[in-house]
């Protein structure tokens, strides 16, 4: 029988930590960008939605190759932290925060944009005409009709945080209890030969997974009725 | 100032709107039209839906879009049915109601309590959006739009997406709110019955420019004007009941110039009524025809004679006094009778509709 060891409980931990910022930062970031792809018929509509999408495509060691070269010590985001005082970013914490905001931002935008394209404008409108100004319209009305686009989103980035392994391994590392996250742990396990722990975490990766799956299904009919 | 002053110049590709319109400041105009005449986006730019790059807009004294000026949608003092409900489908119906009514700061004379009454939604407060009909949706709408207490109601055909029997059983309710508000309403529709019924001035828009544009009595008389109105194409009259004929099931309705014979439907001595005359149900006879099922003989003269927009049909006007009728005969009938104006003639109504 397998008993988990404490390295285990703090790669989880750190991942829970890093998925629930992630989902947080991206849920403050993400909806702005969201809202503003679903109403724009800026020519600069296309090009956005296809840099959001990119990280769907890329592989993670691309993003994480350009983040490492833009975070370090010759890098335009390293110079400024540099001179900010804040050090360098690669193979720290926030490192890993910024990489993975970069990496599952498509998970949170796509499902958003898709519930305010579906709900088009005429809530909206209605609204305005109820003396409702656009910021107002947007938390009062928008929002809850999005709900179940926003749930989705926000299972799915937190889900898709978890499960990446590429750019953190890039941009991170693989330093215990700041940059070594659930993923990483096993890949150091079965790298090690320590296969009973690498079975032990992994499975509770897949039960997390599915549970997460099982839980967008089961909520998402009784949620699509108001949308 | 106690009018609406609206100038708008949109041109889209496929689509264009140049309109200059003054309105009444009260009473019920209907902006009439086919699909695609403009009639939508002229109701959107009143709201500041749409924002026509050149336009004038000023409703009783209030410069709401000018040079330079710009009130957004939700400083205007208005209110807009849509023609479908639109309501939110997160709150219930009072949620829905209240939105509007606790963004107006004014203290409102038209508190809730009076517009749930209006539009007898009493019973259905507490429920959510999809749990109503479709007529019990759109009177939740309407009731919505009057609980900000709008200066302008404005309506975009907010019967068209009903069945016959729901648009009956919401029209008593417009025609409540048309008698108890004091505020303009502008109504978009394409539909004849629903001017005939509510509509005080009609607008008639084609191809984003105004046909015509004046009170209703007025403009559907008229017959100068290409107005393509087919089959509907008749005269509204006002009326009042001055006898009910038990025996025979009849009412007597007089208007300025003569009387008319009608199914009695209900109506009480001295009810007042709005007559539809259709020009399809108006013949014209030289001699006072002496044995005819038509019991409504009146003798008038020939104003003016013009063709209809079918080939072989005319459509003849003609004065019962002062009160214009129109009848849409054939032009072989005008040959064979040698109709021309100033001719004394007969008219023969074979049915006279109630408007309301």
């Amino acid at each position: 029988m397998w008993t988990p060891e404490p390295e285990v409980w703090q790669a989880i931990w750190l991942t829970v930590q890093l998925s629930a910022i992630v989902t947080l930062i991206l849920l403050i970031a993400g909806t702005p960008i969201a809202w503003w792809l679903s109403r724009t018929n800026s020519a600069w509509k296309a090009p956005i939605a296809a840099v959001v999408a990119l990280p769907l495509v890329l592989p993670p060691t691309v993003l994480g190759f350009y983040l490492l070269i833009a975070m370090g010590p010759e890098g335009p985001v390293g110079r400024v932290t540099q001179t900010l005082g804040l050090g360098q970013l690669p193979f720290t914490f926030p490192g890993l925060v910024i990489a993975s905001v970069f990496y599952s931002l498509p998970f949170m935008v796509q499902p958003l944009q898709n519930a305010f394209e579906a709900m088009g404008r005429r809530p909206l409108e209605v609204a305005a005409t109820l003396r409702a100004s656009p910021m107002d319209a947007f938390f009062t009305v928008a929002v809850p009709m999005a709900l179940p686009g926003f749930l989705t989103a926000c299972v799915m980035t937190f889900a898709h945080t978890v499960g990446e392994f590429g750019v953190v391994l890039m941009i991170g590392g693989n330093l215990a209890g700041e940059t070594r996250v659930a993923s990483v742990q096993i890949y150091d396990y079965v790298e090690a030969m320590q296969y009973p722990q690498a079975h032990g975490l992994a499975a509770i990766m897949v039960a997390f997974s599915f549970i997460v799956l099982l839980l967008l299904q089961i909520w998402r009919p009784v949620t699509r009725k108001g949308a | 100032m106690n009018n609406i002053q609206a100038r708008f110049k949109i041109d889209w590709p496929g689509f264009s709107l140049d309109v200059d319109l003054s309105l009444p400041g009260r009473g019920v105009t209907a902006l009439f039209g086919s699909s695609g005449c403009g009639k939508t986006t002229l109701l959107r730019s009143i709201a500041g839906l749409e924002r026509p790059p050149k336009g004038f807009l000023r409703v009783n004294g209030d410069i709401w879009q000018d040079e330079g000026i710009w009130v957004p949608t939700h400083r205007r003092p208005l209110a807009y049915v849509f023609q479908e409900s639109s309501l939110f489908p997160h709150l219930s119906v009072m949620g829905n109601l209240q939105y509007g009514q606790q963004r107006v700061s004014q203290a409102s004379p038209f508190d809730l309590s009076q517009v749930i009454e209006l539009l007898g939604i009493e019973a259905l407060l507490t429920r959510k959006p999809d749990a109503l009909s479709g007529g019990e949706r759109q009177r939740v709408a309407i009731a919505r739009a009057l609980a900000v207490n709008p200066r302008l109601l404005l309506m975009d055909e907010p019967l068209a997406a009903l069945d016959m029997q729901r648009k009956q059983e919401i029209l008593p309710y417009l025609e409540r709110m048309q008698k108890t508000l004091d505020i303009p309403i502008i109504y978009v529709t394409h539909a004849p019955d629903e001017v005939a019924r509510l509509a005080h001035h009609i607008v008639m828009l084609e191809h984003g420019k105004v046909m015509a544009s004046g009170s209703l009595y007025d403009t559907l008389s008229r017959v100068d004007l290409p107005l393509r109105l087919g089959d509907d194409r008749g005269v509204i009259i006002d009326a009042h009941v001055s006898e009910i004929d038990r025996q025979w099931h009849l009412a007597r309705l007089d208007f300025a110039d003569g009387t008319f014979w009608t199914r009695d439907q209900g109506l009480a001595l001295q009810d007042q009524a709005r007559l539809h005359i259709l020009a399809r149900d108006v013949s014209i006879a030289r001699e006072k025809p002496l044995q005819s099922s038509i019991q409504n003989i009146l003798a008038g003269r020939i104003d003016r004679c013009v063709d209809d927009d079918v080939p072989g049909s005319v459509i003849v006007r003609v004065l019962i006094g002062e009160t214009p009728l129109l009848a849409r005969i054939t032009a072989r009938a005008v040959a064979d009778l040698a109709l021309k104006p100033g001719d004394a003639v007969w008219v023969q109504v074979k049915s006279v509709a109630l408007a309301r």
